[in-house]
C-alpha cells in the first residue's frame, strides 16, 4: 500500500533528525515530556471559557464548522457547509489521495520538533473547501491541552480550493496550568485565486513550550493572510512559519501580535518566499516585552523573480526595565528589479504622547492603555467577516486595559 | 455679603523652569471670567511654556508662585484634575500618535465628560462639518495631516472638552484665509454660548481677532509679560513695528 510506503519513508527521515536543535528559539530537552494520547475524558464542554478566550464558539454561533481536539486526540469535528469537509487528520488519512498533502509542506525532518510529531502523531484537522466555494463564515478550531508534562502533536492540513473562501480561528489552551510542549504541525496549501485568512489565538501558561510548525504553499492569484495572536504567560515560544507563493499574482499578509510576560523566552517570525511573477507579501509584527520577557521579532521576504514587491514592519514597545526585544528583518534579493522595504521601530511610549493625553483629560493609566491599544490594532488588508472583527477587536481592547 | 467671584485665572509671581533654565520669571497675569486674551511675544519668549506650565505638563516645572484657578490653587494638581477643573490646552505642536484615530479620541473625551453615548456621534458630527474635519476623523492623530489639518483638529479636541479657560496656542498660524474664517468662527462660537467662558489665546498675527472679540492684548519677552493694552491698537503696533518697542518697556510694568 502506497501510504504504509510513504510512512516508513517518512519514519526513517524523522529518526535521523530527533536529536536535530532548531535554527531558532531555545532548545528543549524533550525526554522531560511524554508523548501519549493523554486524556481520555472527552470534555471540551467543561472548558468554554478557555475555549471563548481563544475564540472558539462551543455553542458554534456563526461559524461554518468546527474541530475539537483534547491533548492528542479529536474530540468533535462538523461542517455546516456543502463543499467544506471538516474532520480529523486521523479519518482523512483514510483516503489515500491526502497523502498528496501529508508532510509535503513541512519537511519530517526539519528539526526534532517536527520529527516527533511524526513519530506520535495522532490526530490535528482536515480541512478541506471543495473547488468555487465560499464559506462566507468563520470556521473553527480549538486544541485543548489538559494532560501535564504532555507533547501535544496536532498535525493539521487545510486545502482552499480553486477560487474558494475560508477563514479558519484556531485557538489553542490549557486546561490548566501544567508543564507542557504542543507541537502544531500545520500544511496549507490555497489554490489558483483562493483565499485562507489564519486566524491563530494562543493562550498557554507558564511551563508550557511551543513550537508551531507552519508552511504555506499559495498558487496563482491566491491569498494566505496570518494573524498570531500570543499574549498570555508561557516559557517558550519559537515559530517560524514561512509562506511560499509559486504562483503567479499571489500574495501574502502575516502578522502578529506578541505579548511577552514573566521570563518568556519567545522567538518568533515569519518569512515569505516571492517565487512568482507578481507576488507581493508583507510581514508586520507588533511586540510588547514585559517582566522579563526576551523577545525576537524576526521577518523575512525573499524575492526570486523580477519585479515582485515585499514589506517588512517590525514594531516593538519595551514596557519593562529587564525586558528586551531584537527586532530582525532581513529582505532578500534574487534578481534584479526587486522592491523590498523593511521599517523597524522599537522603543518605549514617548513620553510626549502620554503627556498630550493626560493634558486631555486623561489618567497616566488611561492614556497608556490608549497608546497600548492602538499599537496593537491589526493592519488587516482585506475585509473580514464581521464575527472575527468583532473577536478581535474586543480581544485587543481587553488586552490593552488589562496591561 | 457674598461677592460673585469675577476673576478666573490669577497667576502670581509665577517662574517655570524647563530642565534648570528658567524660562517663565516670576509672572503676574489675572484673567477674569468671559475675558478673552491675546498673548503676543517674539519666537522663544516663555508663551507655550507659559500654557504649559498652566495645563500642568511635568516637563514644566514650577519653582516659584502660584496658579489659581477659580478660586483654587491649582499648582500642584495633576493635568487630569486640572481639566477637570476646566482648565483646556490646544497644543501648537501636538504630537503624531499611531493607531489613535481623531475620533476615538474625541469620543473619549466625551464619555469622560459624561455626555451619554447617543449625542456623542452628534457632537463630533457637528463640530466635525464646522471644522470641515470629514476625512480626517478615522485618521490616526495627525499622522499625515497637513499644517491647517492639525489646528482645525486640535482646536475641536480642545473645544470639546468644554473648557472654562480655553487655552489655544497658535490657532492661526499655517492656516490658509478660509479655514481661518472655519476655525475663528468655532472659536467665538464656543465663546459666546456661555459668557462666562475665558480665553487665552497665542498669536503672531492676530488674525484670530478678526473673528473672535478680544478684550485685551498682552505682550511676552524672556518669560515676563512687558505690555498690557487694547488688542487692536498693540497688535497693529507689533505688525508694523516689531516688538522693538516691547523690548525698550522690558520691566516697565
Ligand atoms: N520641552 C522643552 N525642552 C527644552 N527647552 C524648551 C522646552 N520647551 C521650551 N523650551 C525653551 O524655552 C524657551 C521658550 O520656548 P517657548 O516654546 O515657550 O516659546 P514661545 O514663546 O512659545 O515661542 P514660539 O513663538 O516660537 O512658539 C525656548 O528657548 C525653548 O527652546
Ligand atoms: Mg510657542
Amino acid at each position: 500500500m502506497k501510504s504504509r510506503k510513504v510512512r516508513d519513508d517518512l519514519r526513517e527521515r524523522a529518526l535521523s533528525a530527533l536529536s536535530k536543535p532548531s535554527t531558532y528559539g531555545l532548545d528543549i530537552d524533550l525526554s522531560r515530556f511524554t508523548a501519549s494520547l493523554g486524556s481520555d475524558i472527552m470534555d471540551i464542554e467543561s472548558y468554554t471559557d478557555a475555549m471563548l478566550s481563544v475564540g472558539v464558539d462551543p455553542e458554534e454561533r456563526g461559524r461554518g464548522g468546527s474541530y475539537y481536539q483534547i491533548d492528542n486526540v479529536a474530540a468533535y469535528s462538523s461542517s455546516r457547509y456543502k463543499g467544506l469537509i471538516v474532520k480529523p487528520i486521523s479519518e482523512a488519512l483514510e483516503d489515500e489521495s491526502i497523502l498528496e498533502y501529508y508532510w509535503k509542506a513541512v519537511p519530517v525532518d526539519l528539526d526534532k520538533y517536527t520529527a516527533t510529531a511524526f513519530l506520535y502523531e495522532k490526530d490535528g484537522y482536515y480541512i478541506e473547501v471543495k473547488d468555487r466555494v465560499e464559506i462566507p463564515i468563520p470556521v473553527q478550531a480549538c486544541i485543548l491541552l489538559k494532560s501535564p508534562s504532555l507533547i501535544q502533536v496536532p498535525h493539521n492540513i487545510v486545502v482552499v480550493g480553486e477560487g474558494s473562501k475560508l477563514h479558519l480561528i484556531t485557538g489553542c489552551t490549557v486546561a490548566r496550568e501544567n508543564p507542557g510542549v504542543h507541537i502544531g504541525i500545520s500544511e496549507f496549501y490555497v489554490k489558483k485565486n483562493g483565499l485562507l485568512t489564519f486566524t491563530m489565538i494562543h493562550s498557554w501558561s507558564k511551563g508550557m513550550h511551543i513550537r508551531p510548525r507552519t508552511i504555506v504553499y499559495v498558487e496563482d492569484g491566491g491569498i494566505f493572510i496570518s494573524q498570531y495572536i500570543s499574549t498570555s504567560l508561557v516559557d517558550s515560544i519559537q515559530s517560524y512559519p514561512t509562506i511560499h507563493l509559486v504562483g503567479e499574482n499571489s500574495s501574502s499578509h502575516l502578522s502578529s501580535i506578541i505579548i511577552g510576560r514573566g521570563s518568556s523566552h519567545i522567538d518568533i517570525g515569519g518569512a515569505i518566499e516571492l517565487k512568482a511573477p507578481g507576488s507581493t507579501g508583507e510581514v508586520t509584527s507588533r511586540v510588547i516585552s514585559m517582566d522579563e520577557s526576551r523577545i525576537t521579532s524576526r521577518g523575512r521576504i525573499s524575492g526570486f523573480i523580477r519585479g515582485v514587491k515585499g514589506h517588512i514592519e517590525c514594531r516593538g514597545l519595551i514596557l519593562s526595565e529587564n525586558s528586551s526585544i531584537y527586532a530582525i528583518p532581513e529582505l532578500e534579493a534574487k534578481a534584479y528589479d526587486v522592491q523590498l522595504t523593511h521599517e523597524a521601530a522599537v522603543g518605549r511610549i514617548a513620553e510626549e504622547e502620554i503627556i498630550y493625553l493626560m493634558a486631555k483629560g486623561f489618567t497616566e493609566d488611561e492614556a497608556r492603555s490608549m497608546i497600548i491599544r492602538g499599537f496593537l490594532q491589526p493592519k488587516i488588508p482585506i475585509p473580514l467577516p464581521r464575527q472575527l472583527v468583532d473577536y478581535l477587536s474586543m480581544a485587543m481592547e481587553k488586552i490593552a486595559y488589562a496591561l | 455679603m457674598f461677592k460673585v467671584m469675577k476673576t478666573l485665572l490669577q497667576v502670581e509671581n509665577l517662574s517655570v523652569n524647563v530642565g534648570s533654565t528658567c524660562i517663565i520669571r516670576g509672572l503676574n497675569l489675572s484673567v477674569d471670567k468671559g475675558e478673552v486674551i491675546l498673548l503676543l511675544g517674539p519666537n522663544g519668549s516663555g508663551k507655550s511654556t507659559f500654557l504649559h506650565a498652566l495645563i500642568g505638563d511635568p516637563r514644566y516645572r514650577i519653582s516659584s508662585g502660584r496658579i489659581i484657578f477659580d478660586g483654587i490653587d491649582v499648582s500642584s494638581m495633576p493635568m487630569t484634575d486640572r481639566v477637570k477643573l476646566g482648565l483646556s490646552l490646544g497644543l501648537q505642536f501636538p504630537p503624531r500618535i499611531k493607531g489613535i484615530t481623531l475620533r476615538f479620541l474625541a469620543e473619549r473625551i466625551l464619555e469622560r465628560r459624561g455626555v451619554t453615548s447617543s449625542v456623542i456621534s452628534s457632537v463630533i458630527e457637528g463640530y466635525s462639518r464646522m471644522l470641515n474635519l470629514g476625512g480626517l476623523l478615522d485618521k490616526d492623530l495627525y499622522v499625515g495631516f497637513s499644517g491647517g489639518e492639525i489646528k482645525r483638529a486640535e482646536l475641536m479636541i480642545t473645544l470639546i472638552q468644554a473648557p472654562k479657560l480655553l487655552m489655544l496656542d497658535e490657532p492661526d498660524s499655517g492656516v490658509d484665509v478660509e479655514n481661518l474664517a472655519l476655525v475663528g468662527s468655532a472659536i467665538s462660537k464656543y465663546l459666546s454660548e456661555d459668557v462666562g467662558r475665558s480665553a487665552i489665546i497665542i498669536t503672531h498675527t492676530g488674525y484670530i481677532a478678526r473673528y473672535v472679540k478680544a478684550t485685551k492684548a498682552y505682550v511676552m519677552v524672556n518669560g515676563r509679560i512687558v505690555c498690557r493694552g487694547d488688542p487692536e491698537i498693540l497688535v497693529s503696533n507689533i505688525l508694523e513695528h516689531g516688538f522693538e518697542k516691547c523690548f525698550r518697556c522690558e520691566g516697565m510694568i
